[in-house]
């Protein structure tokens, strides 16, 4: 039913310091502040002294203090996802050439937040990211174009529209989110029931 | 030649049919009896007359109707025409080439006259006659772009090339093959086609990337696509995919030869001048089945086509829950003779 291998699907190739950037901005989310202790741990502290950090809590733990612990230059924790967007665009908008810009968190988390740079002229190439956290996606369904938060099943039901939507592995970056179609079109009423596929 | 437009719909009551002698045009897109992925493109050059490619921006009897349908589209749906902000020049590339094709094609029907930027466009189906200022957005009711294109038929989308990839930045798209501009504008060439099966696997879009890459100016190509459409339905898209979705479980033995349509898409790619953007049409057009069999040895090819479709492929085009009952329904016009290499009818 999903097929998979589609080529859109983001493939998120880890955080990866550039030790030659001048300045470095990580947004994270969650379980995402793990992958920078990960880096901490990899290649030395020296980059925390030029490192902005903008973060959200997600799930059980709140990795707030563990990130103030690392001392770096900045540390500014958001309530929820929309402020940290909010603030990130900020940060952009004065982030001087060269610095590098990195992101780790759920997968709607970090299209969202590639969403922001790339409205502010990064290059998507350029973003360092890595997943980490629950496999839960966003999804626009392609019907009402209602952008539904935090699926978890498949089929999931549009949060708007109230279709019933097969989750593709078709994603859009300018949307941030993957595409859902009606899974019982050609007979309504015949969906299988939700399985959690990404937990 | 003076083409007598037909009056027809490709909703509701469905009233599109084929005239004898737009049968025989077709661009029937099998050159022999099966079918799988290649890059099949070849030069975009004029064909013989009585063919699809008598013209290389192709202009038939549907085509005021076609319009229409687009029309009542574009009013549902507004976001089915867009333009990436940095797609203005490309927007006045597409309006001179489509402009500049339709009236060197079709005179008795389109005219242009240009006097520096001053530009005057005729068009006698839809009856416009408009003045503008090539350049200047503001002297025309729409963008240039879907100015156009609400007068050309086929699909459209203008792709950038930069970084060595093509990006899907405009399109006019009301006519598909169950594809969202909406939700794959700006994506790259291996991005747009990433749900297509088996194709990556072969390396055709590796091959029709480079290819597109180095595309010429004044060296337009083709290549024939295909799928099959329940009712002679044009807005097969996505967004709309719950309201025809379910026309696909309502084909029996009975309605095979009025209700299933072949679709054949005429793709030509044209490099802009001054944007060095890509134009991609895509040109639809349906047959019913009772009309694809009146060309023998288009019913025998089709036949073994279906018949032997790769499953992925099946499923893909969404041809699952009919397939079975129209090979059935074709194999009465497939006595199992040879048929001869080519489209063409014989």
């Amino acid at each position: 039913m999903l097929v998979v291998g589609i080529k859109s699907r983001p493939v998120y190739s880890g955080l990866a310091i550039d030790t030659h950037a001048p300045r470095h901005l990580f947004a994270l989310e969650g379980e995402g502040a793990m992958a920078l202790a990960d880096q901490v741990a990899a290649v030395g502290r020296d980059f925390l002294a030029t490192s902005e950090i903008l973060y959200v809590a997600r799930g059980a733990e709140n990795h707030a203090a563990a990130l103030a612990e690392l001392k770096p230059f900045d540390l500014w924790t958001a309530p929820t996802i929309p402020i940290l967007l909010y603030r990130l665009k900020a940060t952009l908008i004065s982030a001087k050439m060269g610095a590098r810009f990195y992101v780790s968190g759920t997968e709607g988390f970090i299209g969202q937040a590639m969403q922001v740079a790339i409205e502010n002229g990064i290059d998507f190439n350029s973003i360092r990211t890595e997943h980490r956290g629950s496999m839960a996606r966003r999804v626009q369904c392609v019907h009402c174009k209602g952008v539904t938060d935090n699926v978890t099943t498949q089929p999931c039901t549009c949060s708007h529209c109230g279709l019933t939507l097969l989750v593709r592995d078709h994603y859009s970056r300018r949307i941030a989110a993957f595409q859902g179609v009606c899974i019982d079109a050609e007979e309504p009423g015949t969906a299988p029931a939700p399985e959690v596929l990404f937990p | 030649m003076n083409i007598k437009f037909r009056q027809e719909t490709f909703r509701g009551d469905f009233t599109f049919a084929n005239s004898p002698d737009t049968i025989r045009r077709f661009p029937f897109p099998f050159n022999e009896d099966s079918y799988m992925y290649s890059v099949n493109m070849e030069p975009h050059v004029k064909g013989a007359p009585g063919t699809a490619f008598d013209s290389l921006i192709d202009v038939d009897e549907h085509y005021i109707s076609e319009m229409h349908d687009r029309a009542l589209v574009l009013k549902e749906d507004p976001l089915r025409c867009q333009a990436l902000p940095h797609m203005m020049t490309s927007q006045w590339d597409t309006l001179e080439l489509l402009m500049e094709q339709q009236a060197a094609g079709y005179p008795e029907h389109f005219s242009l006259a240009r006097d520096g930027d001053n530009w005057r466009w005729i068009n006698k189906p839809i009856g416009i006659d408009q003045k503008f200022v090539f350049g200047d957005a503001s002297t025309l009711p729409q963008e240039p772009f879907e100015y156009i294109t609400r007068q050309a038929q086929g699909d459209f989308c203008i792709v950038d090339q930069r970084n060595n990839n093509l990006w899907m930045d405009a399109g006019m798209v009301t006519t598909q093959a169950d594809w969202s501009l909406d939700f794959d504008i700006g994506m790259n060439f291996m991005e747009w086609h990433g749900p297509v099966p088996l194709a990556h696997q072969l390396g055709v879009f590796e091959r029709a990337l480079k290819f597109l890459l180095n595309l010429q100016q004044g060296k337009p190509v083709r290549r024939l696509n295909w799928t099959m459409t329940i009712n002679p339905r044009l807005d097969t898209s996505p967004e709309n995919y719950h309201k025809w979705g379910p026309d696909r479980a309502t084909v029996t033995p009975e309605n095979v030869g009025s209700k299933v349509h072949l679709r054949c898409e005429l793709q030509s790619l044209w490099r802009l001048p001054r944007s060095n953007a890509i134009l991609f049409v895509i040109r639809c057009y349906l047959i019913k089945m009772e009309e694809l069999v009146t060309v023998p040895k288009w019913g025998r090819r089709f036949h073994r086509v279906l018949r032997d479709l790769p499953p992925e492929l099946v499923d893909y085009k969404g041809l699952t829950r009919y397939r079975p009952t129209t090979v059935e329904w074709l194999s009465i016009y497939d006595d199992g003779k040879p048929t001869s290499s080519g489209i063409f009818p014989d």
